[in-house]
């Protein structure tokens, strides 16, 4: 596989404005997902919803036919860390499901992430999400002009392990541009001054893995899910993110997903 | 989606250990130990301090790796 030894691609603002739209549009979708979300319903039919909502406005599913990915999202389950691929179990009380979407238009792709609850969900496994979602943000304020990639990943490490949880090492955010995943590749730890020099113009995909317990994953004999080997929850947060001087500035949002949550639970 | 962490890296030699086993510095900050490979030997491939170098990695010791490919 070896992505790491590629050339790390600067976008043009050009460039940056079609990732923008590629990352918008994930939000969006992500939002439709989100006011389907409750006991009861399955992954498979918010998988058909986003791909259909995908396909209406003018773009493909990113993750679909990747490597032999089968979905347009992924969607896993609480004991599942990504890569989890829906299916007709429905959705239970007290479950949470993280749902990566991936969106491909006029060339560019746009890549995120949210972890969502379903009904009431117990206390400690509330915090990891927003500890996680906390992580997420850490690492943005380190994706400045300067910076190192290791920066990145010690701010997600430093956070996530303060709070006794564990980082997954296997998979790593990545640059993201005309290709799904590109160099360079940003794993959730690090060391601060260490790594790849960041430059303006990268474009990021960030996106913390944090296990309530344990660090250590196993995968699954479908060749894809990723699971905790210790069989407690995982978060995961994404967000694309374009490296500035002084401040990395956000192509994706969550917006769209709090308000549809926030219709949701009022309704 | 996220990505699997790559097994095949590049690094810098940063120093040379002996036994044809060196120090080197992975492009994520890592500093770790590798080995020339048996092909390199075969065809008396010279590594220096400062070469940058191709590096096949050990999912089971994330701190030892194979040094596979000079670059120029």
């Amino acid at each position: 596989m070896g992505m790491a030894r590629g050339r790390i691609q600067v976008r043009t603002e050009s460039e940056i404005e079609l990732l923008r739209t590629s990352s918008l549009l994930v939000g969006r979708t992500l939002a439709e997902v989100a006011k389907l979300i409750q006991p009861g319903v399955t992954t498979l039919e918010l998988d058909r919803v986003a791909e259909t909502f995908i396909r209406d406005h003018g773009a493909e599913p990113g993750f679909k036919g990747y490597n032999g990915f089968p979905a347009t999202l992924c969607t896993s389950v609480n004991h599942h860390v990504v890569h989890g691929i829906p299916n007709d179990d429905p959705l239970q009380e007290g479950d949470i499901v993280s749902i990566d979407c991936g969106v491909l238009k006029e060339g560019y792709y746009g890549d995120s992430a949210y972890t969502f609850m379903v009904g009431e969900v117990k206390p400690e496994v509330r915090r990891l999400l927003k500890v996680t979602q906390e992580c997420l943000e850490d690492a943005i304020e380190e994706a400045v002009a300067g910076n190192r990639i290791g920066d990145i990943g010690w701010a997600v490490q430093e956070h996530a392990e303060a709070e006794g949880y564990g980082v997954v090492r296997e998979l790593v955010g990545h640059g993201v541009g005309s290709n799904l995943h590109e160099p360079p590749e940003v794993p959730n730890y690090g060391r601060p001054g260490n790594g790849v020099k960041l430059v303006a113009g990268m474009v990021l995909a960030i996106e913390p893995m944090i296990n309530l317990g344990r660090k250590e994953v196993v995968q699954e004999s479908d060749g894809w899910t990723i699971a905790t080997a210790d069989g407690l929850p995982s978060a995961h947060f994404e967000h694309d993110v374009v490296v500035r001087e002084g401040k990395a500035e956000v192509l994706s949002t969550f917006k769209w997903i709090e308000e549809a949550l926030g219709a949701v639970k009022l309704g | 989606m996220a990505k699997q962490a790559s097994i095949t890296q590049d690094g810098t030699i940063t120093e040379a250990l002996g036994n044809a086993m060196f120090r080197v510095e992975l492009e994520n900050g890592h500093v770790i130990t590798a080995h020339i490979s048996g092909k390199m030997r075969k065809f008396y491939i010279k590594i220096l301090p400062g070469d940058r170098v191709r590096v096949d990695m050990s999912p089971y010791d994330l701190s030892k790796g194979r040094i596979s490919f000079r670059y120029k």
